[in-house]
């Protein structure tokens, strides 16, 4: 469990509904009225996507919209970001993908 | 219709919606997270007095006043253009164009990264995103963490994040070079702490905040700084060690830290590997100004204020007619202040919209309780906060007011 729930000053979490969505094809429990990041790192998920470009992997990093790093598709709208997206029952997040870049793939094979 | 929109629902936006709706104004918020309360939402620490400061407590009574004042604040709205068209401002959004008369810029602050090798593995975040996780959304950002940055903004956070049961296993400086300037210097770090030490977060701080003022003691303090730090409740803080690299395959697994001298230079050969699964960069905070650029709105750079801000006055107009600013926008300062700002501007801007009676006298103790709240202030990002207070309003006086004044003249003769 990663949640807190008892806090010595903010109290107990109150006691939200909870409901599913799925992330990459996997179902997982989020908190009504929680973000996309909240309820995946609750759920033990760090990485959000992949670098369009370099493949390799990425998180949240500001967690309040600036920086654009948890860019994820929702039911098919691409570039949402997860800190700032309340999650809904039966929503959809995908991570994006790596995209082709043949050149650069050629000349690393040469 | 709308009279003024104001863009961020933190404590500076809040609190000049409210002004305006007192003043009979019809106020609309925006902003783009999920609830209203911006970074007051993260903010939990104990006041002298030992009552504790609730961020999440003040957002809700803020929210209700403006509410009870028949304020319309909506949240998941992202401003991405402004501009004037036709005596009016749009404020353009993913949710529509809105449009009013006057807009209240309330956007707060962001915080500068520090970039360093592995910073973008998932697990690597800003030290503010630590809080929300840990305050707002109430989920643990990890088991063992290590925070990279030594300042008043990390200090408080990770007193935070202890709260909350959040094991953080040490502080380290980043490593010294041109994007953490200052920050990777523990001579600096160490002057910085001590200009701070009003609200010093460990005893240790606070008394040698005191002895600290002279150069030779604090230099001595930094060559005999403990090798295993300092605790600052039970975390260690590593003046005299830096991260060089943030490690890991998918995700963080931990930072290499190097030991380094009182100027911030590496000790060749001292490098060893601290295991994490989150690191926090703390880099400090900047005034979020970037709708103010779009707005076409002039800009001085003030490091006393943390940055880039637009030109602004003491009863927070800008030069350009109908746009208003408060907060962090202006500037980096607490919380309090940021809602004495934000009341100033509410009043302002009811007397530039012709409301009468007793707006002056208003506006004028509003201007005031600005003053007195920094004066008060238990939190001092920047130290010379005051010197750049004076430099904006000066500016000010010398490019807008005597012009205006000039201006007046000719037109009178």
């Amino acid at each position: 469990m990663n949640r807190i729930i008892n806090h010595p000053i903010l109290g107990k979490s109150e006691d939200r509904k909870r409901i599913s969505f799925t992330f990459n094809d996997k179902t997982y429990e989020a908190y009504e009225n929680e973000t996309i990041a909240a309820a995946l790192l609750a759920n033990g998920v760090r990485t959000l996507r992949v670098h369009e470009e370099s493949g390799t992997p990425r998180g949240f990093y500001c967690n309040i919209g600036h920086c654009m790093e948890c860019r994820v598709t929702v039911n098919n709208q691409v570039n949402i970001r997860a800190c700032l997206t309340v999650v809904e029952n039966n929503m959809i997040v995908e991570s994006g993908k790596q995209h082709p870049n043949i050149v650069k793939r050629m000349v690393e094979q040469q | 219709m709308t009279d003024v929109i104001v863009i961020g629902a933190g404590p500076a936006g809040l609190a000049g919606a409210i002004a305006c709706a007192q003043s009979g104004l019809k106020t609309v918020v925006i902003d783009e997270f999920i609830k209203p309360g911006g970074r007051l939402l993260g903010q939990l620490h104990e006041k002298p007095s030992g009552e504790w400061w609730n961020g999440i407590k003040e957002s809700d009574r803020l929210t209700k006043e403006a509410q009870d004042l028949s304020v319309n604040i909506r949240c998941g709205v992202s401003v991405y253009n402004l501009e004037k068209e036709a005596n009016k401002w749009s404020v353009h959004t993913n949710k529509g164009t809105l449009s009013a008369s006057f807009v209240l810029i309330a956007t707060g602050a962001a915080e500068y990264p520090i970039p360093l090798p592995g910073w973008t593995l998932p697990g690597v975040m800003s030290i503010g995103a630590a809080q929300v996780m840990t305050n707002v959304h109430r989920v643990q950002v990890g088991k063992k963490g290590i925070i990279i940055g030594a300042n008043i903004l990390a200090f408080a956070i990770l007193n935070e994040l202890q709260l909350a049961g959040i094991h953080v296993e040490r502080i380290v400086l980043p490593e010294k070079g041109p994007l953490s300037g200052k920050a990777g210097v523990p001579n600096e770090v160490l002057k910085s702490l001590t200009d701070a030490s009003k609200l010093a977060p460990s005893s240790f701080l606070r008394l040698g905040g005191r002895l600290m003022k002279s150069d030779g003691l604090r230099k001595m303090a930094i060559k005999f700084f403990p090798k295993n730090g300092v605790k600052m409740n039970g975390t260690p803080l590593l003046l005299r060690k830096a991260a060089v690299e943030i490690i890991g395959d998918q995700q963080v697994e931990g930072v290499r830290v190097a030991d380094i001298d009182a100027e911030g230079k590496i000790i060749l050969g001292s490098e060893k590997i601290y295991e994490a699964d989150f690191v926090c960069i703390a880099g400090g905070l900047y005034p979020l100004a970037e709708l103010a650029a779009v707005a076409g709105c002039p800009f001085q750079y003030i490091p006393e204020l943390g940055g880039h801000v637009p030109h602004h006055s003491e009863i927070m107009e800008t030069p350009l007619d109908g746009l208003f600013v408060a907060g962090n926008i202006t500037g980096i300062e607490s919380g309090k202040v940021a809602m004495a700002q934000g009341t100033t501007a509410g009043y302002s801007i009811a007397k530039r919209a012709g409301k009468g009676g007793i707006i002056d006298d208003l506006l004028q103790q509003a201007v005031q309780n600005v003053r007195t709240v920094r004066e008060q202030a238990a939190i001092q990002f920047h130290p010379e906060i005051n010197d750049g207070r004076k430099k904006i309003y000066e500016q000010w006086e010398e490019l807008y007011t005597k012009k205006q004044n000039e201006y007046d003249d000719v037109k009178i003769g």
